[in-house]
């Protein structure tokens, strides 16, 4: 037989963002639960509004599985004598496991044959035990929690009431002063409370009360009413996910209405009107079929129809006195010069030890201009690059941004190309913030991407410089993320300078800012710092430990470069020219570790003694003339094909020659040239690295 | 409804649920929370009710009387409950209720927001009460109060009487609110706006200002050697003020900034805590005339 069960925990208003998590939370916690206590169950279905979190559990057994306990007794040679007849040692352990000696069953073991004591545990009834699946409630977690009256507990809001039922009965169980029941309450305004006679009438009950509790079912409920009206005003409704989410979690009935606004606030930038509406008050922005914002917007209820049109006027006086507030700061800063706003970065502190916004924006166009430079830009691009480093977080003094910061380097290249500055400057002032996460976009241009990359490798670097380096999950200023942020631009635009080049450059550029760095140590940490981040980022893409040891390894060279070989080798991975290549090349790569690397010499060919040196070494000079290029330019197969034309040669040279000759002057040639051809394969990979 | 009968409505209501009916205190403040009925009360064991209009400076939102929504001197309508009700969100409904507000007939919402003031190292969580989408109450349960945990839990809301005016009276502008009627706001309002928008911004002397907050803090550490809780807080409450009109005449760097907040805090903690120990000497007294009610 089995029945439903209920478990209802009702709160004060939740915050909205913590509501899912916690839902699922609770399901999981419950479902473990119940398999930890062999109870059978169907479906489990979790619900969740502003107010209350539930799960309900169907066809859960009425009692838990029997089953059978086993205890090892001792060997069968001590349990029976010769005669087979049970000795003291198996009559005392059956006596003591409180079964017949009789029933004792014999087993093989790793160890040999024993004797078992087995006992069948009678599955208890499960209404007894769910009590302590209603203490779980306790035990969820909450990014944060609090303390309400004289209560200990400390949970995400007050509790109000805990329904916890089995079929038609109450569990009951106690959690801060409140005692779990039968009842729970309807919508706050339009509803009553609810008093179950069984977990069957959950829904149904909630719904005469005004509570849609099912967080998909009132999600499409929202869906359905924001169609309705696009197509009644043929609107489209800009149906941000994120907002959506959000508003579904505030509401446990929801009726959609719409407002309207003053045309003349459309001179707003559409970004301004949009998060406007959005952030101060949830609502949704409006546009025609060509994608122009229109003066009205669309809210979401936690209601009827009844009395809509108070809802409506109410709404519409907030935001007029919103985009009132708007309009006003947006014409405050267009009174503003660029030097007003620039004088005043100086005045904003970006940390205590690393200076001003003011100081920023200087270090970060010398990184951006060397950067460029570097990498060959033109000399529009590089004056481009630098111009908008120098104009880098302008914005951040003006009365929009201080107001709307989620509007930083949206208002930047609004006031930027209204104070004159080209088309590209202004994109790259706001783009430099991308990628902001893990998946976002990347800036659209290579200057933007530069700008950003310049930005970021300043605060990386100065964060080391001052002792501010991420530790465990401590990482406030992000340095993670900007990190693996660079390491995607490099590899999305093939930014042509090395790793190694790259962090000299900002080095320099920060020490010439004046701080004091020690910066052999300085060099070393950032490097480190982002093998961790290639690391991880090499094994999001797939690639395998061994071939991410094989291709990263100090120095790193190009960023996109390694990344590009990682792939290729992984790709490989599995195929049996990769097993001849890496087998061979390893062969080289491990006699050239027995050179000290740095201070090898040239191999000099009027050393060599037979052919098979000869041959090598013109391979060897064949390979160095453009391997590298190959690489750099990403041609990764045809330098592939390279190495794969090498492999029969260093197996003939193997076959014929003793590299460790007793020979000084033989040996050390050879090894020399062991150690020059290992340094030319290595911008590869380390091939003997490779499990395969 | 005019603005003094929203006052008053408010103050009968609250006055029917128990608690005590008090005036606003006589020294400037950023906000009804810094009342010592707030403050220093909602700290320890003893049980608290009150209920109070407290008029908070803010130099910084001084706008000479021209901006419709932001005023240098604006009402805040104050309850403070310790221990924090079971039924609190009932009783804070039912309050609306008797403004004339049927909370079916509109949208209100409780919107997560978590509050906290640094300078009295206090915290809470808790909402905006939204009415129709525009904020009229802050709700915060106090988890610290001068560094201290709350225990029991006070719970504070905070109606903002402007906007809840602005709202029941349909006014754009909250210098068009009839304070009584045939009177409004700018009636009353306008010229002190105005004049204290001038001050702070051109007039005050900050040289001068800079040296009181000094003054100030050494005399409220003074008395506080003395253990006068209430005498030095008023200082510290003159030091916040000081420290407010020096930051709206831009007289205080971004790095200072922090360092003046940190005075003032280490100042409120150490009050909190003396006042602390102050009523467990004499006993917690309001803890027992709560227990005899209870007995009786």
């Amino acid at each position: 037989m089995t029945n439903p069960f209920l478990l209802e925990i009702g709160v004060e208003e939740m915050p909205a963002k913590y509501i899912d998590e916690a839902r699922e939370e609770l399901r999981a916690k419950l479902e473990q639960w119940l398999n930890d206590h062999r109870l059978s169950y169907g479906q489990a279905h979790a619900f969740s509004t502003p107010r209350r979190l539930s799960v309900i559990i169907e066809e859960l057994a009425e009692e838990q599985e029997n089953m059978v306990e086993e205890a090892r007794g001792p060997a069968l040679s001590i349990a029976k004598n010769n005669e087979g007849d049970w000795t003291k040692a198996a009559i005392g352990f059956a006596r003591g496991q409180g079964v017949d000696v009789s029933d004792l069953v014999e087993k093989e073991t790793e160890q040999g044959t024993y004797v078992f004591a087995q006992k069948e545990k009678k599955g208890q009834s499960t209404a007894n035990l769910l009590s302590n699946a209603v203490a779980l409630l306790t035990t969820l977690t909450f990014p944060k929690s609090m303390r309400w009256g004289s209560e200990r507990l400390r949970y995400v809001r007050p509790i109000r009431w805990i329904a916890a039922m089995y079929g038609e009965a109450v569990i009951p169980y106690e959690v801060a002063g409140v005692q779990s029941g039968r009842q729970i309450e309807g919508h706050r305004f339009l509803g009553n409370t609810v008093v179950l006679d069984h977990v069957h009438d959950y829904e149904q009950g909630l719904l005469r009360e005004h509570v849609l509790v099912d967080p998909e079912v009132r999600k499409e409920a929202i869906r359905d009413q924001l169609n309705m009206l696009e197509e009644e005003k043929d609107w489209s409704i800009e149906k941000d996910e994120d907002l959506l989410e959000e508003v579904n979690n505030l509401v446990e009935y929801p009726t959609v209405l719409n407002g309207t606004f003053d045309e003349r606030f459309l001179t707003l930038p559409a970004d301004v009107l949009i998060t406007t509406m959005r952030e101060h008050q949830r609502y949704f922005a409006v546009r025609d079929n060509e994608q122009n914002i229109l003066p009205f917007f669309v809210t979401v209820r936690n209601g009827d129809h009844r009395h809509l049109e108070n809802v409506q006027k109410g709404n519409e006086k907030v935001l007029r006195a919103r985009l009132s507030d708007a309009v006003f700061f947006y014409q405050e800063d267009q009174r503003r010069s660029l030097e007003h706003f620039l004088e005043k970065l100086d005045h904003i502190v970006e940390h205590e030890s690393i200076g001003s916004l003011g100081d920023k924006r200087k270090r970060t166009a010398g990184i951006a201009r060397k950067l460029a430079l570097r990498a060959g830009f033109h000399e529009q691009e590089v004056s481009d690059g630098t111009r908008a480093a120098h104009l880098l977080k302008f914005d951040q003094s003006s009365h929009m941004v201080d107001e709307f910061p989620e509007l930083q380097g949206i208002m930047g290249a609004d006031y930027a190309l209204k104070l004159g500055e080209k088309e590209t400057v202004a994109s790259a002032i706001k783009e430099h913030y991308l990628p902001r996460f893990n998946g976002d976009d990347l800036p659209s241009s290579d200057v933007s991407a530069l700008v950003s990359m310049a930005d970021k490798w300043d605060t990386i670097v100065t964060s080391f410089a001052i002792g501010l380096k991420p530790t465990g999950s401590q990482d406030p200023y992000g340095l993670r993320r900007q990190a693996a942020a660079i390491v995607q631009m490099v590899d999305h635009y093939d930014f042509p300078v090395s790793f190694e080049e790259m962090l000299s450059v900002v080095i320099q550029e920060v020490e010439e800012a004046g701080f004091s760095v020690n910066v052999s140590e300085v060099f070393t940490d950032v490097s480190d710092f982002f093998s961790l981040r290639l690391k991880a980022l090499l094994s999001e893409r797939g690639i395998a430990y061994d071939v991410i040891n094989a291709v990263l390894f100090k120095p790193y060279g190009r960023l996109d470069t390694l990344l590009e070989r990682a792939v290729f080798l992984q790709d490989m991975y599995d195929s049996s020219e990769m097993k001849e290549v890496a087998e061979a090349l390893g062969r080289v790569n491990n006699i050239a570790k027995k050179v000290d690397a740095p201070n090898v010499s040239a191999p000099e060919p009027e050393v060599f003694e037979k052919d098979e040196e000869t041959k090598l070494y013109h391979h060897y000079e064949e390979l160095k003339e453009d391997f590298s290029d190959l690489l750099e330019k990403k041609e990764i197969t045809k330098a592939w094909e390279k190495l794969v034309a090498l492999v029969p040669v260093i197996h003939h040279y193997f076959d014929c020659i003793m590299v460790m000759s007793d020979n000084s002057r033989l040996r050390e040639n050879r090894l020399n040239q062991m150690a020059h051809l290992s340094m030319e394969l290595n911008r590869f990979a380390r091939f003997q690295e490779l499990v395969l | 409804m005019n603005v003094q009968e929203v006052i008053l409505h408010l103050q009968d209501y609250w006055a029917k649920k128990d608690c005590f009916i008090m005036q606003p205190y006589d020294v400037e403040k950023g906000a009804g929370t810094m009342n010592p009925m707030t403050f220093l009360r909602s700290i320890g064991p003893e049980p608290w009710n009150v209920a109070y209009v407290e008029p908070s400076r803010r130099p910084s939102d001084g706008r000479y009387g021209e901006n419709p929504n932001r005023l240098y001197q604006h009402h805040q309508f104050q309850v403070i409950m310790k221990p924090s009700p079971d039924n609190i969100q009932d009783l804070y409904l039912e309050s609306l209720q008797a403004l004339g507000i049927k909370p079916e007939e509109h949208d209100i919402r409780f919107v997560e927001d978590n509050w906290e003031d640094a300078t009295l190292n206090a915290w809470g969580l808790g909402w905006e009460v939204w009415l129709d989408g525009m904020e009229i109450t802050q709700f915060t349960y106090f988890q610290q109060v001068g560094g201290l945990d709350a225990d029991p839990v006070a719970v504070e809301l905070t109606y903002g009487i402007e906007r809840l005016c602005s709202y029941i009276q349909d006014k754009e502008n909250v210098f068009d609110l009839e304070w009584q009627d045939g009177f409004t706001y700018g009636d009353i309002f306008y010229q002190p706006e105005y004049e204290h928008s001038m001050y702070t911004f051109n007039i005050a002397d900050l040289d001068m200002l800079k040296q009181l907050f000094i003054t100030y803090e050494k005399e409220a550490g003074r008395a506080l050697e003395e253990g006068l809780v209430f005498p030095a807080y008023d200082y510290i409450l003159k030091c916040s003020h000081t420290f407010n009109l020096l930051e709206a005449g831009g007289a205080i760097s971004v790095t200072e900034r922090t360092g003046y907040i940190a005075r003032v805090r280490k100042l409120a903690r150490k009050c909190a805590s003396i006042h602390y120990a102050n009523r467990e000497k004499l006993g917690f007294p309001l803890l027992k005339e709560a227990k005899e009610d209870a007995g009786s």
